[in-house]
């Protein structure tokens, strides 16, 4: 086991792609999956899942072990923990403040059109 | 990549919500944290201008933002850089875009903070960075696509 935090624009530029994100989705709820076995719903082929892996895999998200002539997948939660954490203290910061935007600017609406309507 | 995208939809004029995210009075309202004053609000906006907000948390302690606008095309697209002065939180400079959709019923606004650090300050700045909401975990989580039915 390498103990390696890789940085979070790679587990973020692995968890854009949707493809990815349904390998990861699938690895949660079954620990474990062959490499064939996650490739089977993907309308694409073998090779372009294989890239998937590669990506995951070096975003520290995956890894891969191998048993005889078979593949075996695995989650590794860790770089996803720190990239939700990373991602909750930013949006902690904004979403109120977005929330009270949206009140203040309500808020001048009603105030302008109460306006227009007395202009009329 | 490491950004955050947020999306409102406010009922309120494209106009309205630009004024909000550009005038002293605007925000005053709604930069600094749930409680606590915001000390200075001042705004220069025009491509090269620059703003500078200062607020207040409860603790006492006072944080202070700035930046030059980049982009200044009301009352579509806002996008200026953003950075915290002194303290632990001075982590460089990020980028913070806002674009106004017009709706029927008022407008889209959303918010894109961008080129930011991987390691913002963990303390000094509780309300800032921290609260609850698990929205965006919950969008990365779930498989949006690539799975044919």
């Amino acid at each position: 086991m390498v103990n390696y935090t890789p940085s979070l624009d790679r587990t973020f530029a692995a968890l854009v792609d949707p493809t990815r994100r349904a390998i990861l989705a699938r690895l949660e709820r079954e620990d474990e999956a062959s490499i064939s076995a996650l490739a089977a719903p993907f309308a694409i082929k073998l090779p372009a899942v294989m890239k998937h892996l590669d990506v995951l895999g070096d975003a520290g998200l995956v890894t891969r072990v191998k048993t005889g002539r078979t593949v075996t997948v695995r989650l590794c939660p860790e770089p996803m923990r720190e990239a939700m954490e990373w991602l909750n203290r930013y949006e902690r910061f904004w979403s109120p403040r977005l929330d009270r935007l949206a009140a203040h600017a309500e808020a001048k609406e009603t105030e302008a059109r109460a306006a227009e309507e007395a202009s009329e | 990549m490491t950004s955050l995208t947020l999306v409102r939809r406010i009922a309120a004029r494209p106009s309205i919500v630009f004024d909000a995210l550009t005038t002293p009075e605007g925000i005053s309202v709604w930069w600094g944290p749930d409680a606590g004053p915001v000390l200075i609000a001042e705004t220069d906006v025009r491509v090269g201008g620059r703003f500078r907000v200062r607020f207040r948390l409860l603790d006492g302690s006072e944080h202070e933002s700035s930046g030059e606008y980049l982009e200044v095309d009301p009352p579509r697209r806002l996008a200026m850089t953003w950075r915290w002065l002194g303290g632990e939180e001075a982590a460089g400079e990020s980028l913070l875009e806002f674009e106004v959709r017009a709706l029927p019923e008022g407008a889209e606004l959303t918010l894109t903070h961008s080129r930011l650090p991987d390691e913002p300050a963990r303390d000094g700045h509780r309300d800032g960075w921290s609260g609850a909401l698990d929205k965006l975990e919950r969008h990365f989580l779930k498989p949006t696509g690539g799975v044919p039915s």
